[in-house]
């Protein structure tokens, strides 16, 4: 029933646009491939059967079918007004191209899904000059630390060197947490004690990243909420560092954003990109049962690209994001 | 701030719905579009914003509007009573067995607080003279018992745990004979993050939950969590039959629509809130605020509760016929600053009005003084003076003014915009416009 999209001649197709992060797992079918389209499985089913059934219950398509069209972008995350505007575009199109068969619409639907994220895609992690920076910031609980491990052990494959900066000095275990991660990929953590100044271990981490010749350096912070002004103050300071000191070389500033989140996560992007200029997404727990349409938002309004998916617990349940891949999982129809 | 513009187009609904006396259908079905968008937006899941939609919209059509509102306001006053019924009770309480330990289990999605929520629910009852424990079972995610043990210290409250080669369920029955011999009344089982749709993760929650049957079973849930709530909620309450649910982050500005969604879907009560990082934030549950919060105009139903509650009805109807008439007098003023006196601080009103909430107000600020003097300034005045300004002359207005410990130039120009006032009355004609002004019969101030 559900078409395989990563095997035959679509995997040779769609091999060369994939980012280095995944060329080593890109070979075999199962591994890391596989394990997206498990997770976006779950993901897939929703939208897809809804918009099947939907579209088969109509003979003709009309507002009734716009309406629900709606609701199901909506029950995605998607949002009110991203929706709205998405399907008035729908109904442009539909009009435009004088469709009158509602078997066509979710192609049409699709397309303009497919538009938003590619306008704005930017797969490739901005990791160019040696040494490079990644900075990782985000609200509490969406899986920074998490996702840092991942990274940290992709690069590492690739053979790069990695240095690891355990900048979440606040929450409880933080520092062991990403320093087991650490040990799981031989990577070196640079770590203060808990409490600590969370600029001061960055800094220092700078400085080991420059003098020991590291190719990436991957900077922890801890989870804060956008509207904690103090906090994002602070964080504000650790970037005034962290932009002093790197002046000149490549630098990526990812937010993590967790799939469950629904619109607040447009209020943390905002926020977030005016204290740090966010450059990318992580958009991780896809393998739950939460769409992640979000992401269509985000893309939407604030044109922040998505960079990486996590779509599971597991060292290597990390991808670079596709976004035709995305909206066809979320929308394949087994042809 | 951010959801000036919501309120705004709520303000604008409303203006447009006129007429007194029953509440038509359309005028319920005009406002009820804003509220369903005010739900989506605020991450309820759509199904349960149709049904609560359609049973506020049968609640609404032929009902009474109260005289001190307006159509709209009606129509959110039955949207607000009704979801903060729906929203339950203020229930955050503990249900203790009859036989110590009474144990409580924590569940939920990864990331969603629950180490966090437990050192919190731990100093809860340690406050409450119980002597808790804490069993570290999230043998998973990297240094989750070191982070339960980093709070463990933080709130003074022993940690039981038996590193992460143990299976929980073992680890839950060893802390269990653990908490009987070291005289722990409470016992609080961190378990990891799981996701619903992992049968084997489940699986683990069950066995715990068959060998120790917890007196608590507590879904732990962020806020911030959008449409899939009601997935995940469903599928705890039917693995594990939770017995209630602990709503994380709520410090952040999320609308927290997810706390309707699973209300709706479990109807399980929402004991406490996690209102912040440190471990002393945590709180009951309002059913109201969160009501509130969703809608996202909490000030303007507090202005309207405050409305019902402190203007007399026919006190209103009676000054509103007064003004038509030109007879408003000084006397009347009086009893309305008594009035608006009940209500609360000027300022905090304003604020409470949608659409003037904000930038507009901001450089404007009413002096509560101003309030003490104008009284002291009319009880200065003697019965006739009130009734009849127009009797005061030169020496009246010096007297005045020392009765009242103000100045001369003050009982003038109160005077002054007395009379002002009473004309503007007159051309307005009737209280209801005045009050779409957003004027509020308060032209002394500004």
């Amino acid at each position: 029933m559900l078409k395989d999209w990563f095997s035959g001649k679509n995997e040779e197709e769609t091999k060369d646009e994939k980012n280095e992060l995944s060329k080593e797992e890109d070979q075999g079918t199962g591994g890391f491939f596989g394990r997206l389209k498990e997770g976006l499985t779950k993901t897939k089913k929703g939208i897809t059967d809804r918009v099947d059934d939907l579209v088969k219950s109509y003979t003709k398509i009309d507002e009734d079918l716009f309406e629900e069209l709606e609701e199901i972008l909506i029950s995605a995350d998607i949002g009110v007004n991203t929706t709205m505007e998405v399907i008035d575009d729908l109904r442009e199109r539909v009009k435009e191209n004088k469709v009158t068969d509602p078997g066509e619409i979710k192609g049409l639907l699709k397309a303009i899904l497919i538009e938003v994220l590619e306008e704005i895609a930017e797969p490739q992690l901005n990791i160019g000059t040696k040494p490079s920076l990644i900075m990782v910031v985000g609200v509490n609980g969406v899986g920074k630390t998490t996702s840092i491990g991942k990274i940290a052990h992709h690069l590492k494959k690739e053979g790069k060197n990695v240095l690891l900066a355990a900048g979440d000095t606040f929450r409880a275990g933080a520092i062991d947490q990403l320093k087991i991660w650490g040990d799981r990929s031989e990577i070196d953590v640079i770590a203060h004690a808990e409490g600590s100044d969370s600029a001061a271990v960055i800094y220092d981490a700078i400085h080991a990243a420059k003098s020991r010749k590291m190719d990436v350096l991957i900077c922890d912070t801890a989870g804060r909420l956008h509207n904690k002004k103090n906090l994002m103050n602070e964080l504000g300071k650790v970037f005034k560092i962290v932009n002093r000191e790197w002046e000149g070389l490549a630098m990526e500033s990812l937010l993590v954003v967790d799939a469950t989140t629904g619109q607040n996560a447009i209020q943390q992007a905002k926020v977030f990109k005016e204290v740090t200029k966010i450059s990318g997404l992580v958009l991780t727990k896809l393998d739950g049962t939460a769409k992640g349409g979000i992401v269509i938002a985000l893309s939407r309004e604030l044109k922040i690209p998505v960079k990486l998916i996590g779509v599971g617990e597991k060292i290597d349940d990390l991808q670079p994001f596709d976004p035709k891949a995305f909206v066809d999982a979320l929308f394949d129809d087994g042809k | 701030m951010i959801f000036e513009g919501l309120s705004e187009k709520l303000q604008n609904t409303f203006s447009k719905l006129k007429g007194k006396g029953k509440l038509n259908e359309k005028d319920v079905n005009a406002a009820m579009r804003e509220v369903k968008m005010a739900l989506l937006e605020a991450d309820v899941n759509f199904k349960i914003v149709k049904d609560f939609i359609n049973r506020v919209k049968e609640r609404s059509i032929g009902d009474e509007v109260l005289e001190s509102l307006t159509p709209g306001q009606h129509v959110i006053k039955i949207v607000r009573d009704e979801l903060t019924r729906l929203m339950g009770e203020t229930q955050s309480k503990i249900e203790f067995g009859s036989k110590p330990p009474t144990v409580i289990m924590m569940a939920g999605l990864q990331g969603a607080g629950k180490t966090t929520t437990c050192g919190k629910l731990a100093l809860h009852l340690k406050k409450q003279g119980k002597r808790p424990l804490m069993v570290a079972c999230d043998i998973y995610r990297p240094a989750a018992i070191n982070q339960l043990e980093t709070v463990g210290k933080g709130v003074d409250v022993p940690v039981f745990s038996m590193g992460d080669k143990e299976k929980p369920v073992n680890i839950a029955k060893a802390a269990l004979e653990h908490a009987r011999k070291n005289g722990n009344d409470v016992m609080i089982i961190d378990t990891a993050g799981r996701l619903h749709i992992d049968t084997d993760l489940m699986d683990e929650l069950r066995q715990i939950d068959r060998e120790l049957n917890p007196n608590e079973k507590l879904l732990v849930v962020d806020s911030m969590t959008g449409q899939d709530a009601v997935n995940v909620a469903k599928e705890f309450n039917e693995s594990l039959e939770i017995t209630g649910v602990i709503l994380t982050k709520l410090d952040g500005d999320t609308r927290g629509g997810a706390a309707l969604s699973i209300r709706g879907v479990t109807n399980k009560p929402i004991k406490f809130v996690g209102m912040g990082e440190k471990l002393d934030e945590l709180e009951a549950f309002h059913p109201d605020r969160m009501a509130s919060r969703i809608l996202g105009m909490g000030d303007m139903l507090s202005l309207i509760e405050k409305a019902e509650a402190s203007i007399d009805q026919k006190k209103a109807k009676e000054l509103q016929e007064k003004m038509r008439t030109q007879q408003f007098t000084f006397e009347d003023f009086l009893e309305q600053l008594e009035q608006i006196k009940n209500m609360g601080s000027i300022g905090d009103m304003l604020n409470m009005i949608p659409g003037m909430g904000g930038k507009q107000m901001k450089n404007l600020q009413v002096d509560e003084k101003e309030l003490v003097y104008i009284e002291a300034i009319i009880q200065s005045m003697t019965p006739d003076e009130r009734v009849n300004p127009s009797i005061i002359n030169g020496s009246r207005r010096k007297r005045i003014a020392a009765g009242s410990g103000t100045t001369v130039q003050r009982v003038n120009k109160l005077i002054k915009q007395f009379e002002q006032t009473r004309k503007m009355m007159k051309q307005f004609g009737n209280m209801d416009k005045l009050k779409k002004k957003g004027k509020m019969n308060m032209p002394f101030f500004g």
